[in-house]
């Protein structure tokens, strides 16, 4: 590499990475355990996404003889008291997981996003209302919350999206709003100001996308949080109802009974749950190193 | 400070009156009332039983008033009856309480005893083999749902000693009581004890970033001494302020807990209650968790102000 | 007089995702009793890593000292073993820091943070150690000092703590003390005030001081000896008046000219009524350092030699050293 020129005074970081493909290699050597979670993700969104042609039976065919059949054969996971494929019932049961986990965050994020940009934007009463309500919000644990709303609304998988939604609303609005209140400090949006630079310009060009990256880190921190939710409310039978396979439900149908007769019934469910929670939250940290410098360690 | 606590008192009440019309109203949009059910189940069509039943739990009054009647009666004590069992709804829920507080004491216990510990060694060893692993345990730790946890721990002592653990209402000792809730509390505090040990390990890498602890090391102190008395000091205090929010996570593990090992205690009652629409019952239990989560939140920052001098000697 | 402090060839690198950053390389001097040694530079020249390097605070991983000895009264600090060390940190070479408000513990009182030292490094029960708190702050003109003893960081001014933070390091009489830009976050007014306090304490306690600054007005009021580093190596070292008289390294007359009004306090002769200069360019990244005189891309005076070879540092008169071929 020549010498810079003296005058140059450019900082020179390192070698400069040539195109994006070396880029995503530098990040997956970087954040091998995002990587794993990406895997895991996109497993489980091929699986809901295709379940109808991957799953090797139909899960809603009852068949008494196979009831509570052993895992091996066709029933590679074993079949539930009905008889129903396990396997088949969760990979189906992986749309709903997947419709109620992007459902409740694209929801909770974007109107929590909105709230808290107008609260740090507009400030008083606005602001302090609020933040009066966003303090109610948050007297109540996320799934005595959840369940209530369900409980009120009844049970349909709109309106366990939409009681899931609405507990996260208070929690992304409260970050949003602490950095949009930070950033409007910042001496480059000062500098903004003092150049004449109208408000609307500085929140797009220097505001949003200073909020879009703790966003996202949020969001995705949500996404596991969100599924562990529906499983909950399902698993307690305030949750998506019937016929949808949701593997909350796959549990809760007597499961301590199962834990001695059909254990099967109770394993693989919790696993699927546990290794998608466990991919969104690898996938979540790796982001949050990634996007947001502040949290690295 | 003495302002501080008033302003902060003023702002609880405030916050548990704002919970007390959002339960009310959230209760009140749902179509169909505790009548209809009633009715429904029981096959009655007779229109004149209906309205009797209805009128006898109030349900025609103004929304107002009913409100007035809830809140008033909430100050007197007096919390109405249960649509279900017709008992006091005061008599059904404190006897629960005790059993749930101690279950939640001893997951809590567990929480820290674990979570602070391991945090600690995984931020000391950053970036070892065994932070590497603390760090997956703790992962996963966030991603089991805590039923499921529970169900494999059942599932352990039916393959272990052919039996599942039993709830019992009066242990004959301590012994057997603690024996009894440990398992389930573990079950539940795994959860939180994965999250305690996330932040204090973060907490702690950045403390022991920090120019003081530097000092400490150019002072000649121990590495255990740097650790445990100057940065764990300093890691420690955001880990304070997030328990707060850790009771009110904590609850929601601890309904489905109770719900798996069939503890009687609040957390289930309250899935109990909104499965049968009983009303008062509902909104007196959430009030219940509300003021829990509040007071618990006061007291933490009471804690944090008399922990931390930046803010104890700050006017 | 045997030097208190002696560093020969000491070299201090850091293992890093882009390559093997050599921060020090190759550094010498040595300090008599009562003595202060200024190490000049702008930052990232190495000159608080070679501070680090003294105290063995460098952090290891991914730091690591690969070269050289620190010898404090004889002892070698490098051969030492890490329980060997703990004892002369504090005892015999201290430190005082650039930032006294982040350097003091937020949640312990300043009299505890004082009296740690004194317990561990005398072996002095809570009681003696407090008193000796209390007066060491009498001794850093703290007013007041009992109830400043009780009190915690953040109820103090900057001068003030860096005070204590002075307090704190001279109260086990170390042989060395360390001080890495001491009154760089300070006020100008308190900035002096610090530093007769620290030349006052010297005397009295006859330590040797080796004084990191990047500030030229500092070392003309304080100094004895002056060592200019620039991208990790010496690259001069005079006397205070042979630097402020007969600059021989480019960079260091680039350094003076860039600075208004340096040493006249002292009657040092300065060259006077020049326009103020910058020195054009940046300090090169350490782990891309350019071939031949480091400084060669920035010099005015830069020849095919200076661009090819590595100047030797050696002596050009008197008692000043310079590392350029054209001095």
């Amino acid at each position: 590499m020549s010498t810079p020129s003296p005058a140059a005074g450019a900082t020179r970081e390192g070698p400069i990475t040539p195109g994006l493909l070396s880029d995503i290699f530098y990040l997956m050597r970087r954040y091998p355990l995002g990587v794993a979670g990406a895997i895991i993700m996109s497993g489980f969104v091929f699986a809901a996404v295709f379940a109808t042609w991957v799953a090797p039976l139909d899960p809603f065919t009852t068949n008494a003889r196979a009831s509570l059949a052993k895992p091996g054969g066709v029933y590679l996971m074993g079949a539930d008291m009905m008889g129903r494929d396990v396997l088949s019932r969760l990979i189906h049961g992986a749309r709903i997981s997947l419709a109620v986990a992007l459902g409740a965050t694209l929801i909770g994020s974007g109107l929590g996003a909105a709230i808290g940009l107008a609260c740090g934007y507009l400030g008083g009463w606005f602001d302090l209302i609020v933040q009066r309500i966003t303090e109610v919000m948050q007297a109540l644990p996320l799934l005595v919350m959840a369940l209530v709303i369900t409980a009120s609304l009844g049970p349909s998988l709109q309106n366990t999206i939409i009681a899931i939604a609405i507990p996260l609303i208070p929690t992304v609005s409260r970050v949003i709003r602490s950095n949009v209140l930070s950033l409007r400090e910042m001496p480059y949006v000062e500098a903004a100001k003092a150049t004449g630079m109208s408000e609307w310009r500085i929140a797009i060009i220097h505001v949003l996308p200073n909020t879009l990256a703790p966003l996202i880190v949020l969001a995705t921190a949500q996404l596991g949080s969100t599924i562990l939710t529906e499983a909950s409310l399902s698993f307690l039978g305030l949750g998506v109802p019937e016929p949808y396979p949701s593997w909350g439900r796959m549990l809760s149908e007597s499961a301590a009974e199962y834990v001695r007769t059909a254990p099967w019934l109770v394993i693989y469910p919790g696993l699927v749950i546990s290794l998608v929670v466990f991919g969104s939250n690898l996938l979540g940290d790796a982001l949050r190193d990634a996007l947001d410098p502040r949290q690295r360690d | 400070m003495l302002s501080y606590l008033i302003r902060r008192l003023l702002l609880m009440v405030l916050t548990l009156f704002g919970v007390s019309i959002a339960i009310f109203l959230l209760l009140r949009i749902v179509p169909g009332n505790i009548a209809d059910i009633l009715f429904d189940s029981a096959g009655l069509i007779d229109p004149a039983e209906k309205k009797k039943i209805v009128a006898d739990l109030g349900l025609d009054l103004p929304l107002p008033l009913q409100y007035w009647q809830w809140i008033s009666g909430l100050f007197r004590g007096d919390l109405g009856f249960s649509y279900v069992s017709e008992k006091p709804v005061i008599d059904e829920i404190l006897p629960r309480i005790p059993i749930t507080a101690r279950l939640a004491a001893l997951a809590m216990a567990f929480a820290i005893c674990l979570g602070v510990p391991l945090g600690v060694i995984s931020a000391v060893r950053q970036n070892s083999g065994l932070d590497y692993a603390l760090r997956v345990v703790s992962l996963s730790g966030l991603s089991m749902p805590s039923f499921w946890l529970g169900l494999l721990i059942l599932m352990l002592f039916v393959n272990a000693f052919g039996t599942i653990p039993i709830y019992d209402r009066n242990p004959a000792t301590w012994g057997a009581w603690f024996t009894m809730l440990a398992v389930p509390a573990a079950a539940v505090g795994f959860r939180s004890s994965a999250l305690i040990m996330r932040l204090t390990r973060s907490s702690m890498l950045e403390v022991l970033r920090q120019d003081y602890v530097r000092t400490a090391k150019s002072k000649g102190l121990s590495d255990n001494a740097v650790t445990y008395d100057h940065a764990l000091r300093n890691a420690v205090l955001p880990v304070i302020t997030t328990i707060g929010v850790e009771t009110a996570f904590l609850f929601g593990g601890l309904i489905v807990t109770e719900t798996v090992f069939n503890i009687p205690g609040v957390a289930r009652f309250l899935v109990e209650a909104i499965r049968w629409r009983d009303y008062p019952m509902v909104q007196n239990l959430v009030m219940f968790i509300a003021v829990v989560v509040v007071t618990v939140n006061l007291i933490v920052d009471l804690a944090y102000m008399i922990v931390d001098p930046r803010i104890r000697y700050s006017e | 007089m045997a030097p208190v402090l002696e560093v020969s060839g000491l070299s201090t690198v850091f293992h890093t995702r882009r390559g093997l950053v050599r921060a020090v390389q190759d550094v010498s001097f040595s300090v008599n009793a009562g003595e202060t040694l200024a190490i000049v530079g702008e930052s990232g020249c190495g000159k608080t890593i070679t501070a680090l390097s003294l105290m063995r605070l460098i952090p290891m991983p991914p730091g690591q000292i690969t070269s050289g000895s620190v010898k404090v009264d004889g002892t070698d600090l490098l051969q030492l073993d890490e329980r060997e060390m703990r004892k002369m940190r504090g005892g015999k070479i201290a430190m005082i820091f650039q930032e006294p408000m982040t350097a003091l513990n937020p949640l312990l009182t300043i009299g505890r943070q004082i009296a740690e030292m004194v317990m561990l490094h005398d072996n002095a029960s809570r009681a003696v150690a407090k008193t000796r708190a209390v007066e060491m702050l009498h001794h850093v003109r703290i007013p007041e000092p009992e109830r400043r003893a009780r009190e915690y960081p953040h109820q103090m001014s900057g001068g003030m703590r860096q005070r204590a933070m002075i307090a704190m390091a001279l109260a086990c009489k170390p042989k060395v003390l360390v001080a890495d830009e001491p009154t760089t976050a300070l006020d100008v007014t308190i900035q002096a005030q610090i530093l007769d306090l620290i030349g006052d304490l010297q005397k009295e306690f006859g330590t040797a001081v080796v004084l990191i600054t990047h500030d030229l007005g500092v070392v003309a009021e304080t100094a004895q000896r002056v060592v200019v580093m620039y991208a990790g190596r010496k690259v001069e070292e005079a006397p205070i008046k042979e630097i402020f008289a007969r600059p021989s390294h480019p960079y260091l007359r680039g350094l003076l000219n860039s600075i208004p009004r340096v040493g006249s306090a002292r009657g040092l002769d300065v060259s006077p009524d020049e326009r103020l200069q910058e020195i054009s360019g940046i300090v090169p990244p350490l782990n891309d350092l350019p071939v031949g005189c480091a400084f060669n891309p920035r010099c005015s005076l830069a020849n095919d030699q200076c661009r090819a070879e590595r100047p030797a540092f050696e002596l050009k008169h008197g008692d000043h050293y310079a590392a350029c071929f054209q001095a």
